[in-house]
């Protein structure tokens, strides 16, 4: 099982390696992270995605929020909040028929294309998780050469978690 | 606003907080700082090693509950009080290190003593500053003293780049500080405890369970309050030990690894606990899961991360542990709530405690560590501070020295720091020159920093000693006899030094004690005396440490001695 954390910390140096060095102190895992600053330059938000039973999730946001450079800790249920991660796969070209294929996979994903060549492809997925799989999954067949992916950001929906 | 240096506002700052004395040594990338120092009103103690500056602040820190200060240079320096605040942080304990760092442009360039203490000691400080601007130094100390001392006691590390010493800004000093995104007062609440004191009055076997939050709130008389409006007996975390007078009827004193037998005995069999101000430690509680079937849990601490940390809470109270306390006894009061001392439970706990004081065996030695620790305690006032250091001496100071007057025993019991009690009695003469303070000392952990003798000789800082010398690491010669089949290794420390000898080299006092008599009649001389005293004890170097609850085992296969 997996979570959404997200949380909102002092944006100033230091701080993601206080965060980051909390769960390896403690023992968490951190399967994504995606730091950015926020529309108010003080604050910057990290989402970071979980693979941890309840008691742990607990564990991991009160300890999060014992931090002082933390100032807000939440849990975004999947449901009630947009979360997506942006990935860049560049997929091998072998034969000339690869590269209309790719494309019509990267179109029915709703995906970006770049750098087209003869020997390979670069499609950019924005996406949630499980497409990103169904994906790679179609595509795998054709060769994967390299992937680069950011990270799940998230925020909850209008209306959820507003104080 | 005023023009000074930062070290300058340091001082300022310092002094503004309250600060009249600080341990440490200076270096290279702290002299401006010493310079200021040397302006200064602050009382200057130098140590011999770093290490010890940190446990004196320590000391100094849980006896005046207010934060201790000390000094360190860069590098090297910055190095030597990790271990006293990785100490600190384990025993939750408010301190300010304050270490100097290279200059401002000279950081990440391998500079000479440069080192990353900031990222070095990350996991172990409640927090960290390092000012970049001169005028940012103020605000820093104002904040550190604040983190430092509230919510969840802890240390603070200060690092101040030289050229962030040396530079003249205008110096604004608040008088009040806000940290966004801490939160320290939590106000505890009513409906929880009033279904604590449900669970007390329905339970059949309620115990109470304290812990060092007990100490750091200072919360004795609402605990001992809410023990006889209920009639429940206490026992204690190691940590705790001391938080409940040690002779008092309910009183049934520590559990865990060296617990008391009739301590863990009822901490068994009981069927709901108050836990106030106890993290559940493994060495206090055994195995979790063992304890966590057999109780009702209520769970009071000051850190809300502590609850359902390592144990599943039935109720939990979150705030400082002599606020919510003082609310229990309040609705006690209110409801008229005042129970006999006519129960099963209470007469159980009265027999167990009875079967095991007459019933234990004690080392037959005449040196043994029952008898030491007993005689101890009759020439010792109670108002006395006493520290330990970390091992068998530390172990038996828990089962045989019994704590009367609340908050004066201290104990590196987190961490488990060797070389923690001497230069911690040091800091705690500091924080209280009125009492006399004593370390009770292995010689092993002792010799880790004997040469604060000199600092206890030369500032006049007396503390006593009490050596139980058997001439061996005893803790760890105790597991390799019980774990590892008889194999000693590493453990034979052949009586070296002479500690007599020792303690005259620093000017202090040395007594060699060799029966009873001789161990009471030394701990007189040395409270008449105004010099520091060592006394040496040659004890058994065979003695265990018992009872036993092994690693991992839960707290009722308790080996007993046989």
């Amino acid at each position: 099982m997996w979570s959404i954390i997200s949380v909102l910390v002092e944006n100033k140096p230091g701080v993601l390696f206080k965060v980051t060095n909390l769960f390896r102190s403690r023992n968490y895992n951190i399967d994504s992270i995606s730091v950015g600053i926020t529309e108010n330059p003080e604050f910057s938000r990290m989402t970071i995605t979980t693979s941890a039973d309840e008691k742990q999730l607990n564990q991991i946001i009160k300890q999060l929020d014992k931090l002082i450079d933390t100032v807000e800790v939440k849990r975004l249920e999947e449901k009630m909040s947009v979360y997506r991660e942006l990935v860049l796969m560049k997929i091998k070209v072998t034969k000339p028929s690869d590269s209309m294929e790719i494309m019509n996979l990267a179109n029915a994903f709703k995906c970006q294309v770049h750098d087209v060549r003869k020997t390979s492809i670069i499609v950019e997925i924005t996406a949630t998780p499980d497409r990103i799989n169904a994906f790679e999954d179609l595509v795998r067949g054709y060769g994967i050469l390299e992937i680069a992916r950011t990270g799940i950001c998230a925020l909850p929906r209008g209306g959820v978690n507003e104080d | 606003m005023e023009k000074m240096s930062g070290a300058r506002s340091l001082m300022v700052a310092l002094e503004k907080e309250g600060v009249e004395l600080a341990f440490g040594i200076p270096g290279g990338a702290n002299l401006p700082i010493y310079d200021e120092l040397y302006k200064s009103n602050i009382r200057h103690i130098l140590v011999r090693h770093e290490q010890s500056a940190s446990h004196m602040a320590d000391g100094f820190g849980r006896v005046s509950r207010r934060p201790g200060v000390c000094f360190a240079t860069s590098g090297p320096g910055a190095t030597n009080i990790v271990t006293g605040i990785a100490t600190a942080q384990a025993d939750s304990s408010p301190m300010i290190a304050i270490t100097g760092q290279v200059p401002s442009k000279m950081i990440g360039k391998d500079a000479f003593q440069e080192s990353d203490i900031i990222g070095i000691t990350n996991p172990i400080v409640k927090y960290a500053f390092q000012p970049m601007d001169a005028a940012e130094i103020p605000t820093v100390v104002k904040k550190a003293f604040y983190i430092s001392s509230t919510g969840r006691p802890g240390p603070v590390l200060i690092d101040i780049p030289k050229d962030v010493q040396q530079n003249e800004a205008e110096m604004y000093f608040p008088n009040e500080v806000k940290v966004r995104g801490y939160h320290p007062w939590v106000d505890p609440d009513i409906r929880e405890i009033e279904r604590a004191i449900d669970m007390l009055l329905s339970a059949e076997r309620p115990i109470i369970l304290a812990g060092g939050g007990v100490i750091i709130s200072g919360a004795f008389a609402e605990l001992q309050s809410i023990a006889e409006l209920l009639m429940i007996p206490v026992v204690t975390t190691f940590k705790g030990k001391g938080s409940f007078p040690e002779n008092h009827p309910l009183s049934l004193g520590p559990i865990g690894m060296h617990g008391h037998a009739e301590a863990n005995k009822m901490m068994v069999e009981a069927d709901c606990v108050l836990a106030a101000g106890s993290r559940f430690s493994d060495r206090s509680v055994g195995t979790f899961e063992e304890f966590e079937k057999r109780l009702k849990i209520i769970h009071m601490d000051v850190d809300p991360a502590e609850i359902g940390k390592n144990q599943t809470t039935t109720v939990a109270v979150v705030g400082d542990i002599k606020a919510s306390l003082r609310i229990m006894v309040k609705m006690l009061v209110q409801k008229a709530i005042k129970r006999g001392d006519d129960n099963p439970w209470l007469k159980k706990v009265n027999e167990t405690r009875d079967y095991y004081r007459e019933n234990l065996k004690l080392h037959p030695h005449p040196l043994g560590a029952a008898k030491i620790l007993r005689k101890l305690r009759e020439v010792l006032p109670h108002q006395s501070i006493v520290t330990t250091e970390v091992g068998q001496h530390q172990m038996w100071a828990s089962l045989f020295f019994d704590v009367i007057q609340p908050g004066t025993f201290f104990s590196s019991t987190g961490l488990g720091t060797m070389g923690w009690g001497f230069p911690a009695a040091i800091g705690a003469k500091a924080a209280k020159p009125s009492v006399p303070v004593l370390d009770i000392a292995g010689e092993g952990s002792f010799n880790m920093t004997e040469n604060s003798l000199a600092v206890s000789v030369l500032d006049n800082l007396p503390v006593i000693v009490l050596l139980m010398n058997n001439f061996s690491l005893g803790m760890v010669a105790q597991w390799q006899r019980t774990f590892y089949d008889r194999r000693m290794i590493g453990i034979d420390l052949k009586n070296c030094p002479d500690y007599v000898k020792l303690a005259e080299a620093y000017g202090a006092q040395g007594i060699r004690a060799e029966s009873i008599d001789e161990v009471g009649k030394a701990v007189q001389t040395a409270l008449k005396s105004d010099v520091a005293t060592v006394i040496d004890i040659p004890i058994d170097p065979q003695e265990d440490v018992l009872p036993f609850v092994a690693p991992g085992t839960p707290l009722k296969d308790m080996i007993l001695p046989s």
